[in-house]
């Protein structure tokens, strides 16, 4: 029997690289489909809204694993070879764009109507309002929120394992099973790799939230 | 005035945040019955000397006695004494919104007192008629004037059956309408004998009702006796300023 | 597109989904109600405690915050195994969601018992209750109430994430799944189903915190307020 060694240890730390790229996927993609998300939602069709709103409600009611079964065997059936990084990128990307739409929305509702009017009557279009006026001032106020969102993205990774994306999580199973049967251990280890990707996300979410709110 | 019939006894009373001298070798006596008015600027330590007697500060130095026990002495018997003796009624009226009018009284008879809810709402019907208030008893506190809210606050004390009623500039938030309401409640408690300590603004609610007025300034008892004598020959220049601002 | 959905396996297999969502509604009800009363005697603790009970419960609640529920599965259900205390998975997982559950109501709890104010527990105090009547009677029930609708989302996300005690393989609602998906190769429409179950699940717990929520915070309904 293997005992625990500083190889695994390693080599669970590579395996988090892949946790990283992951979560950058999900970050990156999340970040297209919630910046469109947040748009429809505060659109002033009716319609628009109702398409958003309706993703984001069967997005946030349906969990992640089920979500990245669906996506796992869904590109299967529409004659993709089955890509674990594809797959569980793709439902990163469902999932995190839903969080982050909602997100936004909150921010770009929090702008206050007279910025709106102010743009107005300067004469701007709404596309320059948007631009001009609203975003930058919803982005400032999005930061905090969205760093913490990260937190989560960071730890929802571990569930792509489930249809075999060799991430961290995967890799302490692999580890675990294979060579050492030292479960607490290395479950532990893999632990705290997380605890230090995902606490000074934490830490910087609570500082700009703080920050935020001594700005105002 | 002899020192046994004495029911509230401040001697002495030092109360110190930090480098800041609140209370300065404050003292003066209350008899059963009487009503003491404590009156003063803002930041003359007179909201503090009260909440000194109703123990919620300590004190750094001097004593404190209510019905023969002494004040923030330890020990939670001595507390439990405290609070069957004195009641209290705070600016801020201080009711627990989620809950009625009536809940908000018979919650500390249920739970200190033992008893039963059916006793406990009959002493809540008394008390609530007393401030004349008996048609709200179901009503939870924001559905009332503030004025409405304080006179429950005063009941919700006044059930508990204390030996003196402290108040803490209960008026001070409310219009002139409503504070009427509530002061014509306090002198009626006046004439049926309870001993209360009143900090106050309302200096003609004082010379009305008060008995003894104690004038503080800067930490000190600066000048007090009966009522009639003080407003009747002020001896110092600061009450006299006080009591001509006030007018 | 040649492929054709293919739902038939439901005939046969619903009972399983049933009992599998059935399963997925005990584990969560059971880990809400034991988190919720583990985070607010955390919270208590947080707002109200001494300093070195305070830290334990910081540590607590950043340790479970900053790691996957995944791995603290698996360390429940493993780890605890290995070290000689056998758990069955069911157990393994209310466990598991109960630590989770607690870090996070801790701090949804805190928010609610630091927004009420000194005032309130000075004149309980005055009226001679004592602080564990204060926290039962005063605190306690105001402070959930302000943060009711964190708390209701929290409980959904919790009852989304149970799915995720499937890979110790209690036999909840998506273990079901990969159980029937195995059998029928249907696997897409498998999730297809599931995925229903749990948007029906989430209703449902939505409707089912918002009658709560109508019961315990009467007086809002009274004053015709919204929750």
């Amino acid at each position: 029997m293997i005992k625990l060694n500083a190889n695994h240890i390693l080599y669970l730390l590579q395996a988090a690289e892949w946790t990283v790229l992951l979560s950058l996927i999900a970050f990156a993609g999340g970040s297209v489909v919630g910046l469109m998300l947040a748009l429809l939602r505060v659109s002033k069709v009716g319609f628009m809204r109702a398409l958003a709103s309706g993703y984001i409600q069967i997005v946030q009611g349906t969990p992640l694993l089920i979500v990245l079964f669906l996506s796992y065997f869904g590109l299967g059936i529409l004659g993709y070879k089955l890509d674990p990084l594809v797959a569980a990128g793709l439902s990163f990307t469902i999932y995190a764009g839903a969080f982050l739409g909602e997100i936004w929305r909150g921010c770009i509702e929090a702008v206050p109507r007279t910025q709106w009017e102010a743009s107005d009557c300067l004469g701007l279009n709404r596309f320059q309002q948007y631009v001009y006026v609203i975003l930058p001032q919803a982005v400032r106020l999005a930061i905090p929120p969205m760093v913490g969102f990260m937190v989560q993205i960071v730890k929802n990774t571990s569930l792509a394992s489930v249809i075999g994306f060799v991430e961290l999580a995967r890799t302490g199973q692999i580890v675990n099973n294979s060579t050492t049967f030292e479960p607490f251990a290395i479950f532990a280890v893999v632990a705290a790799i997380y605890f230090a990707l995902c606490y000074p996300l934490s830490v910087a979410a609570r500082a700009l939230e703080r920050k935020a709110h001594a700005g105002r | 005035m002899p020192a046994d019939e004495a029911i509230v006894r401040i001697e002495g009373v030092v109360k110190e945040f930090g480098p800041l001298r609140v209370l300065d070798g404050v003292g003066f006596q209350v008899a059963r019955g009487q009503v003491a008015a404590i009156v003063g600027r803002s930041g003359s330590g007179k909201s503090t000397l009260l909440r000194c007697i109703a123990g919620l500060e300590t004190v750094q130095d001097g004593t404190i006695t209510v019905c023969g026990h002494e004040v923030g002495r330890a020990g939670s018997a001595a507390r439990a004494q405290l609070r069957r003796d004195v009641g209290i009624v705070f600016q801020s009226y201080n009711l627990f919104p989620h809950l009625t009018v009536e809940r908000n009284i018979t919650l500390a008879l249920t739970l200190v007192k033992k008893q039963s809810r059916e006793e406990a709402k009959t002493r809540a019907a008394e008390v609530l008629a007393l401030v004349g208030l008996t048609d709200k008893l179901s009503a939870y506190p924001e559905q009332l004037s503030g004025g409405q809210q304080q006179r429950v606050a005063i009941a919700r004390s006044l059930a508990l059956s204390p030996q003196v009623m402290l108040f803490d500039e209960v008026t001070s938030a409310l219009d002139p309408e409503l504070t009427a309401e509530v002061l014509a409640v306090m002198e009626d408690l006046a004439r049926r004998g309870m001993t209360m300590i009143t900090v106050t603004h309302e200096m003609g609610f004082a010379r009305k009702v008060a008995d003894l007025v104690v004038f503080m300034h800067k930490g000190k008892v600066w000048e007090s006796g009966p009522t009639a004598e003080l407003f009747g020959d002020p001896k110092t220049a600061e009450f006299n300023q006080f009591v001509a601002s006030e007018l | 597109m040649s492929y054709q959905l293919d739902f038939s396996f439901l005939a046969e297999r619903w009972p399983d989904f049933v009992a599998g969502a059935w399963l997925t509604i005990q584990l969560t009800v059971v880990s809400i109600a034991l988190g919720l009363a583990v985070g607010t005697v955390c919270a208590l603790t947080r707002v109200y405690g001494g300093a070195l009970l305070k830290r334990v419960v910081g540590v607590y609640v950043e340790l479970i915050r900053n790691t996957p529920l995944l791995i603290q599965i698996f360390i429940v259900y493993f780890g605890l195994s290995s070290l000689g205390l056998k758990l069955s998975a069911e157990v393994s997982a209310v466990i598991a969601l109960v630590v989770n559950m607690g870090a996070y109501t801790t701090e949804i709890m805190r928010a609610g018992i630091q927004s009420i104010q000194r005032t309130q527990l000075e004149a309980a105090d005055c009226l001679g209750l004592t602080r564990l009547q204060t926290i039962l009677h005063i605190v306690l029930l105001p402070a959930m109430e302000r943060v009711y609708p964190a708390l209701s989302s929290q409980f959904v996300l919790l009852m989304l994430a149970s799915s995720i005690t499937s890979t110790i393989s209690t036999e909840e609602l998506t273990a079901t799944a990969n159980l029937v998906q195995s059998d029928t190769y249907r696997s897409f429409e498998v999730y297809i189903v599931v995925a229903l179950v749990y948007l029906g699940l989430s209703a449902l717990y939505r409707c089912a915190f918002w009658l709560i929520g109508l019961v315990l915070f009467s007086r809002k309904r009274k004053l015709g307020t919204a929750l």
